[in-house]
């Protein structure tokens, strides 16, 4: 507080530190980088899309299992909120986004370098009422209907997009929502016909149905995990990217609904 | 005192009364229980010390206070009868109210004021402003009538107050204390001003006021009203001859005691004895003026049979004399010149001795206080 | 002495926040992002719908407040604390039960539907009534006070006058609640003018029709947050220009009148 009471404080100084607060209350824990006893411990921050808040929580535990040293810290959001948290200085080990956009946004960020790596695809599915009661069979059936898209702002808005300029169908959207959850939550509320929401989602969801079709393969979401180069714990962040890349950490994801990456 | 009832009270009330009520209020700790009448045409004041419950009885007549037991009648219509369970609210009883502090609307012009009533009674705009420009006219302020409340003075707004509740020609005017907002010299004027609009005013009048003055000169009638009861009615003159309770008595500057007689001897309720010139047996008043208490520096000698010795406790100027106010066996008030007092050094908690001859003590017999309006007076 | 030194950290603590907006603002680009359409038009629906929430909260609030204020009944107070639950409620929440009411499958919505084929979710009547679900209480409490404030003796001196209730109501007891009324009602349209939560859960997010300018700004953020930035510029100079001149031309000329 010291410095802030002068009248005029550095520019950016306040509102990184706003941001920096945030971030850190956000993670609910302390970011600091205990020195690793021997090899892999101390504590690792995780930032992750919260499209991968299942089996990254179990890859979590899977990952303090394996390392009794280590504490893993895990934060769930929208990518594009979490690349802006690492940008302002969050300081975290490992992020895992959505899109490869969302990654290039801490890249260009200039906080801190990244080292990407495809870990997971997920696919965009039409999700529709249980029983699927007005029989859509594809992208060519939703205009005239009350749909719901993501936001061209989050990445399976972006998605979304693709796929329906790939069918060719013009669609007017009831409302662009503002991440992949709350999209699906209005199909599950009744309030829209459908959603394009990942195919993941629909899997975690016990109200809705999901209908698969082609051009999903144009909108495919390639997720990038990467070590940040200001990782306060690299040896521990290294070893959980590992974990995610293994057999045992692609089978937890193929659970969850992800495809391998290609 | 008496140069108030120079309007001629009707003894004989017009077979419908403007107001014929009998006021049974219940409050904790407090009952009011009076009973009215007011003629058409009549000017009732309702005096009392604060607290009696005056006011509680002009918001029963009004409406804006809900009658326990009893009946307000008006103009023979019954409007509050908890018996009958008949309740009229205030906006259709026809009455007309000059509240203490005016309650002037003050986001109004004083011409939409007085318009008002008339709105309300759904007269159009254009006419109901002519009536109330004319309201004002009567009341002297034609030059105020787009001025705001704040922008009049305190005699002012009671003249718009006035025309306001005059405006719609009320069977009943009720006016709750209409002059005690006013600074001496307005006073005067505004009183004087007040009675004229009063006598003009068709229907009855119903005034509250604490003033002995302001009733005396506004009334035909004078209704004391004391801890919730009538105590004395009638006109001015009467009240001022022969005062019934202390209050009353102090209104009208007498020194006023209860005691029992025996002939020319009457015993004091606080023991105190004093000789007078009535004969008498039973419980009577004993009255005499200030001025009629003589002060000594000695034991005065000679005729005098009522001397005592008091102490000043307290020296007021009272016109052009001093009011002494006397300590002792006797309290009392006497009125001498400042050339007496300076000759008798008097100061507070002096010695001095009092002495009042005789003659100058009117005794009465005491009667109960009765509701003297002619309607019963029923004690609870 | 005692009550300067928390009073400025008090200020400060507001004021930062907004300073930190206007020094992070893109001044260069500012003229080119101002002139983007989703801007204007983000910003007309909200100046639209806020005012349009307040005209309705108004029309039913004022006389919320009224009874609340001037009746007595069983369970006023239990009502009272009904009035006021959307103001600690999450709007999320509050946004969410909207449409447990009145989406499609709503009770009142579902009728609505099947009756009349209007359909409340997604459309600008839509965020008007998430924008005075949330806002009305501020407007219903502030008239409330202004209406115990009162003297109601100028409701007995009108009713001797000859005026029924609803007469006093208008020409009496309103204009002498004027300046309370004017206060809650802009509070009621500043908190519509930056109602989110329960807009975007609710209503949803369609520029032109739903999109306010708190959505813009948090769609925004996503992405682009020099745009986000912008937008809460043109929304803070907006909200303070109208509330400023508010102030001057109602505010205090109401009370003085």
């Amino acid at each position: 507080m010291g410095s802030s009471r002068a009248t005029g404080p550095p520019a950016g100084l306040v509102a990184t530190a706003l941001v920096v607060a945030l971030a850190v209350a956000g993670c609910g824990g302390s970011a600091d980088a205990d020195p690793p006893e021997e090899g892999v411990g101390g504590t690792v921050t995780i930032f992750a899309a919260a499209s991968l808040t299942e089996p990254f929580g179990r890859l979590g535990e899977d990952f303090e299992a394996a390392y009794p040293g280590a504490t893993v810290v895990l934060n769930f959001a929208g990518s594009a909120t979490l690349a802006q948290q690492i940008n302002e200085g969050a300081p975290v080990d490992v992020f895992a986004a959505a899109d490869p956009t969302s990654m290039q946004l801490v890249a260009d960020g200039g906080g801190t370098g990244v080292s990407p790596a495809t870990f997971a695809r997920n696919q965009l599915v039409i999700a529709v009422g249980p029983g699927n009661p007005l029989g859509i069979a594809g992208l060519a059936d939703l205009p005239g209907l009350t749909v719901a898209l993501c936001a061209e702002q989050v990445p399976c808005g972006r998605a979304a997009q693709r796929a329906l300029a790939a069918a060719g169908v013009a669609l007017t959207p009831a409302t662009l929502e503002r991440d992949v959850k709350a999209a699906l939550a209005k199909v599950e509320l009744g309030e829209v016909d459908a959603a394009l929401v990942y195919r993941t989602d629909v899997r975690a969801s016990e109200q809705v149905d999901g209908v698969e079709f082609p051009e999903s393969a144009e909108a495919v979401n390639d997720y990038p995990i990467s070590v940040l180069d200001d990782a306060p714990n690299p040896t521990a962040a290294a070893a959980f990217v590992e974990l995610v890349l293994s057999e045992a950490g692609q089978a937890v994801l193929a659970d969850a609904g992800f495809a391998r990456p290609s | 005192m008496s140069a108030g009832a120079n309007r001629t009270a009707s003894t004989t009330p017009a077979p419908v009364p403007a107001l014929d009520a009998r006021l049974t209020v219940d409050r904790p700790g407090f009952r009011l229980d009076i009973a009215l009448t007011v003629a058409p045409g009549e000017v009732v004041a309702l005096l009392g010390p604060n607290g009696a419950g005056k006011t509680t009885a002009l918001r029963a007549v009004a409406g804006l206070v809900h009658l326990s037991a009893g009946h307000v009648r008006l103009a023979g219509t019954t409007v509050d009868d908890p018996t009958e369970r008949v309740w009229v609210p205030p906006e259709r009883r026809g009455i007309g109210v000059v509240f203490q502090d005016y309650l002037l609307f003050p986001h109004l012009s004083a011409l939409d004021n007085v318009a008002f009533g008339l709105r309300s009674r759904g007269v159009a705009r254009q006419r109901a402003r002519a009536v109330a420009a004319g309201w004002l006219d009567r009341v002297a302020l034609g030059h105020c009538a787009r001025r705001r409340p704040r922008q009049l003075s305190g005699g002012q707004a009671q003249r718009v107050a006035l025309a306001r509740a005059l405006a719609v020609e009320p069977t009943l005017l009720l006016l709750d204390e209409p002059l005690a907002a006013l600074d001496a010299g307005t006073r005067v004027d505004t009183r004087a001003e007040l009675h004229r609009h009063l006598a003009a005013h068709a229907g009855g009048a119903l005034v509250v006021t604490h003033d002995p003055l302001d009733a005396a000169i506004l009334a035909d009638r004078l209704i004391v009203v004391e801890d919730g009861r009538i105590v004395q009615a009638g006109d001015a003159v009467t009240i001022t001859a022969q005062p019934q309770t202390d209050y009353v008595a102090r209104l009208v500057g007498l020194n006023l005691y209860r005691g029992h007689a025996d002939g020319h001897a009457v015993a004091l309720d606080n023991g105190f004895k004093l000789t007078v010139d009535d004969r008498h047996q039973g419980g009577v008043f004993v009255a005499f003026r200030p001025a009629a208490v003589a002060l000594h520096q000695f034991q005065p000698e000679g005729s005098p049979r009522n001397v005592w010795q008091a102490t000043v406790t307290g020296i007021q100027h009272h016109g052009d004399n001093l009011r002494v106010q006397l300590g002792g066996p006797l309290p009392a008030a006497a009125d001498i010149t400042p050339d007496a007092a300076a000759q008798l050094r008097l100061a507070a908690g002096e010695p001095v001795w009092a002495a009042v001859k005789a003659t100058e003590i009117r005794a009465y017999a005491s009667a109960e206080p009765t509701g003297t309006d002619g309607s019963e007076q029923e004690r609870p | 002495m005692v009550a300067v030194v928390p009073a400025l950290l008090g200020l400060a603590f507001l004021v930062l926040p907004l300073l930190g907006l206007v020094i992070r603002a893109p001044w260069p680009t500012l003229p080119e992002r101002l002139a983007e359409p989703g801007v204007l038009t983000a910003l007309r629906l909200s100046l639209q719908t806020a005012t349009t929430a307040t005209a309705a909260c108004l029309l039913v609030g004022v006389p919320l407040a009224w009874v609340l204020a001037r009746t007595r009944f069983p369970g006023r107070q239990l009502v009272r604390a009904l009035v006021t639950v959307p103001m600690v409620l999450p709007p999320v929440v509050g946004g969410v039960a909207l449409l447990l009411v009145f989406g499609r499958r709503g009770v009142v919505g579902s009728w609505l539907d099947s009756t009349f084929g209007v359909t409340l979710p997604f459309t600008t009547t839509a965020v008007v009534m998430a924008q005075a679900f949330v806002a009305m209480p501020f407007l219903v409490i502030a008239v409330e006070g202004a209406l115990r404030g009162a003297d109601t003796r100028y409701e007995e001196a009108a009713a001797t006058l000859g005026a029924g209730r609803w007469t006093t109501f208008r020409r009496v007891t309103l204009p002498l609640v004027a300046p309370g009324v004017a206060a809650g009602a802009v509070l009621c349209w500043a908190r519509a003018l930056g109602e989110f939560g329960a807009t975007i859960t609710f209503a949803g997010n369609f520029p032109g029709r739903t999109q306010t300018m708190p959505v813009a700004v948090y769609l925004a953020l996503e992405t682009e947050p020099e745009a986000a930035i912008v937008l809460s510029l043109v929304l803070l100079v907006v909200s303070i220009a109208i509330l400023a001149s508010l102030r001057d031309k109602w505010l205090t000329g109401g009370s003085a009148a």
